[in-house]
């Protein structure tokens, strides 16, 4: 394991943040912590990282106890949500910071610079100044100037949340790829579920200061181990007191065994996809359908369908849900 | 908007600038001009002379040394203050924040006595000072004291701002680069305060430069020893020495001028 939190806990004031929470980061692993806002997840990386301290627990960097350790002992490579680029520096010197720090030759340290701003696609930009540059282009700075230091693990803080929609996209595949390239484990905090099904290997949801579930993407869809789980990481409906995905309902024309009636409410055509909203004994649920089957069920508000769960279709009973 | 409110405004803006021009012109230009005028009356020869007459020229000193032992304590105090209050919680802190204040609402004279109180001569600390060789009151420590004292709240509250919006961010990121308290301070942290921190330092010292209160008290106004340029030019003053006393204040007015354009300069270079 290059990272082991063992039983952390942390309060701010009277305010608890983390409850006994124990993650496992696997060496060359690219982990997601992904929960809802202030479920605790910032906090647990700047705790991995050094930059706040735990109440009560341990947590182990490369089988050493870095507890007590202070940041800049620890080799790990922290990315800010806002960049925290050193405004007064140029990129390169930005860059440069940590290798500066550990008083590497001269010589190396620009060969260094030059292959991470070549990694990070900044060549031609070594020598602006943070405020010349775009969103996207200080988070890869910020990116280089931690990996430049060779940390035994990269910690990222929300990366991608201040940037707009299409470059967060662009650099999600992006780190995804870098990450293919570079192996260093790595941690990123985000509330993006589908950011972090599409770049993690790993998932670890935070909600309310403890672990609800740790697993591989697939792992978390397919089988959540509860409601809350459930419906963070991806679209949910409610049918006949089961929590179901609405792509795991059949939408019938006539009644079948296990089915039940429903009441067209709404159809809303999303290209490919079919939003199907149903009526069922007076409660709302939906379906998703493709534009193929919407259009061989002749689909009109008003009319009345056969739903059913699909037989290998997993699902959770809803109670437990409204306490979540 | 009719006409009329167009024109009424422009007479009220007309009107408004008047009476702020007149404000400024009885109060300060007038003054000053004829400072100036009295100085220069008789052409450069005599504000020259006035000015390099050995009693000018060791209050010049004197103030010269103050103000620089001044300007550094409270460099290092208001940096160090600064981050303590913006960057660290404990208890306490407020109390600090509502003190570093303080100075600006006691009067100078009032911060000379309680100086004199404490290190004079027949106060246990000032006696104790007094035997291992060390005279605070009526001497060049005692006026250095005083003037940290006046202008202590400059720095502090020239810098913390500039400190608060810099944010911690910064310094966080080169600490997990690896480095150091120091480190992280002299490459991130100073260079992001360091127009505030001139703005401070030069407030401070048009502050230490123009010290006439406190100064008055501590140091018993001995000529030529102890006088700075404020006291040379009261003294003067008081002796019907007019062309020196004149020469000494436009010296002194020209000093102002002088850190009103410094500060002027580090306030744009903050935007």
């Amino acid at each position: 394991m290059a990272i082991e939190v063992r039983n952390v806990s942390k309060s701010f004031g009277p305010t608890p943040v983390l409850e006994d929470v124990s993650v496992d980061v696997a060496a060359g692993s690219l982990t997601a912590l992904l929960g809802p806002s202030g479920g605790g997840k910032s906090t647990l990386l700047r705790i991995i990282a050094g930059l706040e301290y735990p109440d009560a627990g341990h947590v182990i960097i490369s089988g050493r106890d870095a507890t007590a350790l202070a940041p800049q002992r620890r080799n790990v490579g922290f990315v800010f949500q806002h960049y925290a680029a050193f405004k007064h520096m140029s990129v390169f010197d930005n860059v440069a910071f940590g290798l500066q720090i550990r008083k590497r030759p001269k010589a190396e340290i620009r060969r260094r610079v030059a292959e991470l701003l070549e990694l990070v696609h900044l060549e031609q930009l070594a020598n602006r100044f943070p405020s010349q540059l775009s969103g996207g282009q200080r988070q890869r700075m910020a990116l280089a100037r931690a990996l430049a230091v060779e940390p035994e693990v990269l910690l990222l803080d929300e990366p991608f949340g201040a940037l707009d929609a299409q470059v967060r996209k662009e650099l999600r595949t992006w780190l995804r790829r870098l990450h293919d390239e570079v192996h260093v484990t790595t941690v990123f905090v985000t509330h993006d579920q589908e950011e972090a099904i599409e770049v993690a290997d790993t998932i670890v949801v935070l909600a309310g200061g403890r672990v609800e579930q740790a697993g591989s993407p697939h792992e978390l869809y397919e089988h959540p181990a509860n409601p809350f789980v459930m419906s963070f990481l991806g679209p949910v409906t409610r049918i006949d007191g089961r929590l179901v995905r609405p792509h795991d309902l059949d939408v019938l024309p006539g009644p079948e065994r296990d089915s039940i009636p429903a009441t067209v409410t709404r159809i809303t055509r999303l290209g490919f996809e079919v939003r199907l909203e149903v009526s069922v004994d007076g409660s709302d649920a939906w379906a998703q359908v493709t534009r193929g089957r919407a259009d061989a069920l002749d689909l009109e508000p008003g009319g009345t369908v056969h739903i059913r769960v699909h037989p290998a279709a997993r699902t959770l009973a809803a109670e437990t849900l409204a306490a979540v | 908007m009719g006409v009329a409110a167009v024109a009424e405004r422009g007479v009220t803006r007309y009107a408004l600038r008047s009476v702020a021009l007149a404000y400024l012109t009885v109060l300060l230009i007038v003054p000053v001009g004829l400072i100036v005028w009295r100085t220069f009356g008789a052409g450069l020869g005599p504000f020259w002379d006035a000015l390099s007459a050995p009693s000018a020229l060791h209050a010049l000193r004197v103030t010269v040394v103050v103000a620089a032992w001044a300007v550094a304590l409270n460099t290092v105090f208001g940096v160090g203050t600064a981050i303590l209050l913006v960057r660290h919680d404990f208890p306490g802190r407020r109390l600090l924040n509502a003190l570093v204040d303080l100075p600006m609402a006691v009067s100078p004279v009032v911060v000379g006595l309680a100086l004199i109180l404490v290190y004079g001569r027949f106060a246990p600390a000032g006696g104790w000072l007094e035997a291992i060789g060390i005279q605070v009151i009526f001497s060049v420590p005692g006026m250095v004291l005083a003037t940290v004292f006046i202008s202590l709240p400059l720095v502090v509250r020239a810098v913390a701002p500039v400190l608060e919006e810099l944010g911690e961010e910064q310094e966080q990121a080169a600490r997990t680069l690896g480095a150091g308290s120091w480190q992280t301070f002299r490459r991130i942290t100073l260079p992001g305060i360091r127009w505030a921190l001139g703005y401070g330092v030069v407030l401070c010292l048009a502050r230490a430069l123009g010290e006439y209160g406190a100064v008055a008290v501590v140091s018993g106004r001995l000529v030529d020893q102890t006088q700075t340029l404020t006291l040379f030019v009261e003294e003067r003053f008081q002796n019907f020495d007019q062309p020196a006393a004149f020469a000494a204040s436009t010296a002194l007015a020209l000093l102002a001028i002088v850190t009103l354009l410094l500060t002027k300069l580090l306030r744009s270079k903050d935007r």
